[in-house]
């Protein structure tokens, strides 16, 4: 069995969220199990006819076992792969051959934390060739990649900006984004520097907040959801190094090899997409991803985003929900950018939805551009 | 029960090092001759098991950089760079600058072992690489 000929074979056929923005005192495990919950209510199973289950957690020494055990399941597969905030992108080509292999029927998907509330150290180590210099983790490596992506392109701080003001144009459209008051770049630049060149609405939110995902193979299973199955055509990962100063070149992420995998399954380019959700940690994330997945040139992306492309009613759009950078960020956020490409493939995005949307590409980062792991996603019509 | 002679890890043979000459070390494998940094056992290049500890010439390039600001009003901005020394790793460290800033992508710098403060000894780097 070679991957390709998985293209379609399972189907996310629900999803749902939990404690967007600040959930007070319930605690990461509590917002995934409601999430989870929530996902599984929407494609029209219980909790108990989970069997394969796809979590990690910065909080949770065993996050597959803490997770199935709150939920009262016994699991045939698991997988607690922790790559960072792309590690949920990756899930989907876990889950994928789980439900392939038919070691699993159900495959639930689902994250939670409480960082913003409950201000819980991560675990997490520190190396003794970083942290004598006091890099402010994890702006500071973004920054390092800013400073590169300019000086080699000259790319220009209002253009990092603009990515900010297109993400909120999303969000204010999205009732359930954290921050949806209007934004411009002149706020971006006179916000405070916190990482030359990235000023605080360069970075993502800190927010509470959970999010689940259902997968079964093309069976009985995918009917008994409410909305209509979105399939899994294509899914890639690549993992590069550990540490930003491992990284080959600053200006050229993982996501170009994630992405020619998970468009060669797909057997699409980004000429066919539709919707793009992309892990916008930073604003240079953005920048970089667009690159990289091959919707600008090396170089071109700064421009592309300060003339309005990726803004709501631009002809490219980006994280339509608003991001990490205006919708939520708890913590890790890849698993939002599937709930709302499912959420788009499905017409239900309400007053930002895209018209017409029927191929979403998702693609999840980890750490300081670290891993990097992409997923296209599509209607039945792209079977 | 027999005692095993204390084997130094790649880590502690670094610091010794450069605490003991006042120099940036650097691992070059005797395979494929790349050097390598952080200090491990084996060469990531080739992964070969085999390497000396060379005295590296201390020169580098900034291939980038970044101001951290400062939360406290008490302490300066400092910075903290990505330098490419000239025997090719990178590594994270930081430029010592006459004002926050000062530092540029392209800059020539040159490495010191500085006190880490916690007795432990740190690459740093200041203006004017050969």
């Amino acid at each position: 069995m070679e991957l390709p000929s998985l293209r379609g074979s399972v189907c996310v056929t629900g999803v749902g969220t939990a404690g967007f923005g600040v959930a007070g005192d319930l605690n990461s495990l509590d917002l995934a199990a409601l999430a989870a919950r929530r996902a599984l209510d929407d494609a029209g199973l219980r909790p108990q006819d989970v069997d394969g289950l796809f979590t990690a957690c910065a909080y949770h020494f065993l996050p597959a076992l803490s997770l199935s055990d709150y939920l009262g399941i016994r699991l045939r597969v698991a997988d607690g792969t922790m790559i960072g905030g792309s590690s949920f992108v990756g899930y989907i080509l876990s889950a994928m051959l789980a439900l392939a292999t038919r070691q699993c029927d159900v495959a639930l998907i689902a994250y939670g934390s409480n960082q913003r509330s409950g201000k819980k150290p991560a675990l997490t180590e520190s190396s003794p060739y970083e942290s004598p210099h006091k890099p402010r983790n994890p702006i500071t490596p973004f920054a390092l990649a800013a400073s590169r992506h300019m000086h080699e392109f000259g790319t220009k701080r209002e253009q990092l900006a603009a990515v900010a003001v297109s993400a909120r144009s999303w969000a204010a459209l999205n009732p359930d984004a954290f921050m949806r008051e209007p934004l411009t770049v002149a706020d971006v630049l006179a916000s405070k520097m916190v990482s030359d060149p990235l000023t605080v609405r360069d970075c993502c939110l800190v927010t509470d907040g959970a999010g689940a995902l259902v997968l079964t193979r093309g069976d009985e299973r995918e009917r008994a959801g409410r909305h209509a199955p979105v399939h899994v055509l294509g899914a890639g990962l690549d993992l590069a190094h550990r540490h930003i100063a491992g990284m080959e070149d600053l200006t050229r992420t993982g996501a170009q090899r994630s992405g020619r995998r998970a468009y060669d399954m797909a057997r699409v380019g980004p000429g066919d997409i539709d919707v793009v959700e992309l892990y916008d940690a930073f604003t240079i994330s953005t920048l970089l991803f667009l690159e990289d997945l091959g919707f600008c040139s090396k170089g071109e992306s700064g421009p592309f985003v300060a003339d309005g492309h990726i803004a709501a009613g631009g002809r490219l759009p980006v994280n339509t929900n608003g991001g990490g950078l205006s919708c939520c960020h708890p913590g890790m956020y890849g698993i939002f950018t599937l709930i709302e490409a499912v959420t788009q493939l499905r017409g239900s995005a309400g007053d930002r939805q895209v018209p017409g949307a029927e191929l979403a590409l998702c693609h999840g980062n980890g750490g300081a551009l670290l891993s990097q792991a992409t997923v296209v996603l599509g209607t039945s019509s792209t079977l | 029960m027999k005692e095993a002679p204390v084997q130094h890890g790649p880590h502690s043979l670094f610091q010794q090092r450069i605490a003991q000459t006042g120099r940036l070390h650097l691992q070059r494998c005797d395979g494929c001759a790349m050097f390598f940094f952080p200090p491990r056992v084996l060469c990531p290049h080739c992964g070969s098991l085999e390497h000396a500890w060379v005295p590296a010439s201390g020169n580098g390039t900034v291939y980038a950089t970044t101001t951290v600001r400062s939360s406290d009003a008490s302490v300066p901005d400092w910075n903290v760079a990505i330098v490419e020394l000239d025997e090719g790793p990178r590594m994270m460290s930081g430029v010592r600058e006459r004002q926050p800033g000062d530092t540029a992508i392209g800059d020539r710098v040159r490495a010191e072992v500085v006190n880490g403060g916690d007795g432990t000894a740190v690459v740093r780097f200041v203006q004017g690489g050969a």
